[in-house]
């Protein structure tokens, strides 16, 4: 596949989508895009036409906000239409503000309450272990996000409990809505953390590299659960959106939409 | 002109920031949403930010009340109430903590984010809350003064931000007193209680109640708890119908301890509220309309209560 052009029309899918909803978080879905793109693509066990199927790899998009991302892929893996992308956030859509797995065939999981969604992935790894199914479980956080303690919670139960078929991914961009990680509130050294927690800790350095990231997704271990750090910018894509806290969860309005889609090459 | 709610809830943190020395506020990383980064601006030192951290947030409000300061959590319903829900029961409650929470984005008016964002239970749960106090505004001249009163008063105080701009239906003058609700318009047939952003949909109601030649009185109720016991029977005694109307579900919210209240008494009554349903993505007034929060869904069930008590 080719991977820089499909990954413009995803951003350019992200931007159409947040545009004709008229709200949404273009920030956090530029920044993960990447990871989720080469876990759909390329790392993940999963079949379009059985969404269901038992035996799947699954994802947990634990930063809830940035489903727009998921929401792309999953459309353009052939999940439901493309057409149904332009419905986002609008009434009766089943594509709702925050994943709902009741609603959107191919997302494996409720999200939205930040912290939540990486817990759930721990017990569905717990499920996988217990069935003993070999499949694995994938969840994504925001770097805001590991502020909860809820994090922390998982960091001793899923180290706890070995769980080698389980695997979190640090979206690290920096950024949450009041302004940077730094600002609002230090997160630390998180990998020293999640390693003192007994977590086969990785990272990348280049959160944009696709090479980058499957590598790291390839490295796994016996008897521990993996946290991979991605660096990533906020917003990456689009010059004026990248690292600026403000396009959290901004509108884009015509003339943003229309200089967002020239940089993508869009018409 | 319709104006922010939480514009309005920060203007009055400022003012406190200027007059009360003992007011802290605290974020939990969405100050740039319930508007409390102007209070941040002016007031740098005054303001703590504790990250995604609820929780840490709630408990340390009520640690900051200990020092004898008048603390003011700020987060969306959904996570303060929510994520902190016992820390809010077990610390803030039972131990009597002087702390205000003020929660932004009650409802279904939050439109877009959806149903796990929509909290439709917050007055249900806060009002089974022994030492909680809950005010409900439903314009920002009231929202300030929910605010300033609530910094006066001793002990846990909910204060209920909705998401919307609105128009003022409350000026200067108008009285708050917690527990004390207001009537916005007197009426002799039906009496419309309602709260907060519906409020202004009973007003209409109201209007269209009156083409008809039925005089329907309107009564805000900025407070639910304590609840205005007396007004309602007082109403209770001189309509034939009471309707409330809230953006809430209609289990164990304001329509419920209206209930509460008129239980054994010989009016007719219904709720307008959430009927047992999460909300969902959509624009806010598709949303009122998809749930029945409407002045017509107000209208039918006045007329109803009316018919079958004969008129
Ligand atoms: C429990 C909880 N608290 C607050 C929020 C509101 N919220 C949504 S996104 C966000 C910031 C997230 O920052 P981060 O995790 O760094 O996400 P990213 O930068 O990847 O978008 C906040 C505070 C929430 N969704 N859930
Ligand atoms: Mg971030």
């Amino acid at each position: 596949m080719d991977y820089q052009n499909k990954e413009k029309e995803l951003q350019r899918d992200i931007i159409k989508m947040i545009y004709e909803a008229g709200s949404g978080h273009a920030g956090g879905s530029l920044s993960v895009l990447d990871i989720l793109m080469v876990l759909y693509y390329d790392v993940m066990k999963t079949d379009p036409e059985n969404p269901d199927w038992e035996d799947r790899d699954r994802l947990v998009l634990s930063k809830g906000h940035a489903c727009p991302a998921l929401y792309a892929i999953l459309a353009d893996r052939g999940y439901f239409p493309k057409e149904e992308l332009w419905t986002l956030r609008k009434l009766g859509s089943r594509l709702q503000g925050h994943p709902d797995a009741n609603k959107t065939p191919g997302v494996d999981c409720n999200t939205g309450s930040l912290g939540q969604g990486a817990s759930i992935a721990a017990g569905m790894a717990m499920g996988a272990k217990y069935l003993k199914k070999d499949y694995h479980v994938y969840t994504v956080i925001g770097d805001g996000e590991s502020q909860e303690g809820m994090i922390w919670e998982v960091a001793m139960s899923a180290a706890h409990f070995k769980l080698d078929n389980f695997t979190m991914i640090l979206d690290h961009n920096g950024l949450q809505i009041d302004g940077s990680n730094d600002d609002v509130m230090g997160i630390g050294d998180i990998c020293g953390k999640f390693a003192a927690s007994g977590w086969n800790v990785i990272r990348v350095k280049d959160g944009h590299d696709f090479d980058e990231i499957r590598l790291a997704l390839g490295q796994r271990c016996d008897k521990k659960p993996t946290f991979i750090c991605c660096e990533t910018v906020k917003g990456h894509g689009v010059s004026f959106m990248e690292n600026d806290y403000g396009w959290h969860g901004k509108t884009i309005d015509t003339p943003t939409y229309e200089a967002a889609m020239k940089e993508l090459g869009g018409r | 002109m319709a104006e922010s709610m939480r514009t309005a809830y920060a203007e009055a943190l400022i003012e406190l920031g200027k007059t009360n020395e003992k007011v802290v506020v605290l974020d939990a990383d969405l100050g740039h949403t319930t508007m409390t980064c102007a209070f941040q601006e002016q007031f740098p030192e005054k303001h703590f930010n504790f990250g995604i951290a609820e929780e840490n947030m709630i408990c340390g409000a009520a640690g900051f009340s200990k020092a004898g300061l008048v603390p003011f959590a700020s987060t969306m319903a959904m996570f303060g109430m929510g994520r902190a829900f016992e820390q809010i029961r077990n610390t803030v409650c039972y131990m009597n903590a002087n702390v205000k929470l003020a929660f932004s984005h009650p409802g279904i008016s939050v439109g877009a984010d959806g149903g796990s964002h929509q909290t439709v239970e917050d007055l249900a749960v806060m009002r089974c809350l022994p030492h909680m106090r809950i005010f409900a505004p439903c314009d920002p001249v009231e929202m300030k003064k929910a605010v300033f009163t609530a910094a006066r008063m001793e002990g846990p105080v909910y204060i209920r931000i909705s998401r919307p701009d609105v128009e003022n239906i409350t000026d200067e003058n108008t009285p708050f007193i917690p527990g004390k609700a207001n009537i916005v318009r007197n009426g002799e047939d039906v009496c419309i209680m309602a709260t907060g952003l519906m409020v202004h949909d009973a007003l209409k109601a109201a209007d269209r109640l009156e083409e008809e030649g039925i005089s329907a009185a309107v009564v805000n109720f900025h407070t639910i708890k304590p609840i205005d016991k007396d007004m309602i029977l007082q109403m209770a005694g001189r309509v034939r119908a009471i309707v409330t109307a809230e953006e809430h579900t209609v289990l164990g919210g304001f329509g419920s301890a209206v209930a509460e209240v008129l239980c054994g008494q010989n009016v007719g009554f219904a709720m307008v509220g959430i009927e047992d349903r999460f909300g969902q993505s959509g624009q806010p007034e598709e949303l009122f309309r998809e749930y029945g929060l409407t002045p017509e869904n107000i209208y039918d069930k006045c007329k109803m209560l009316l018919s079958k008590s004969g008129k």
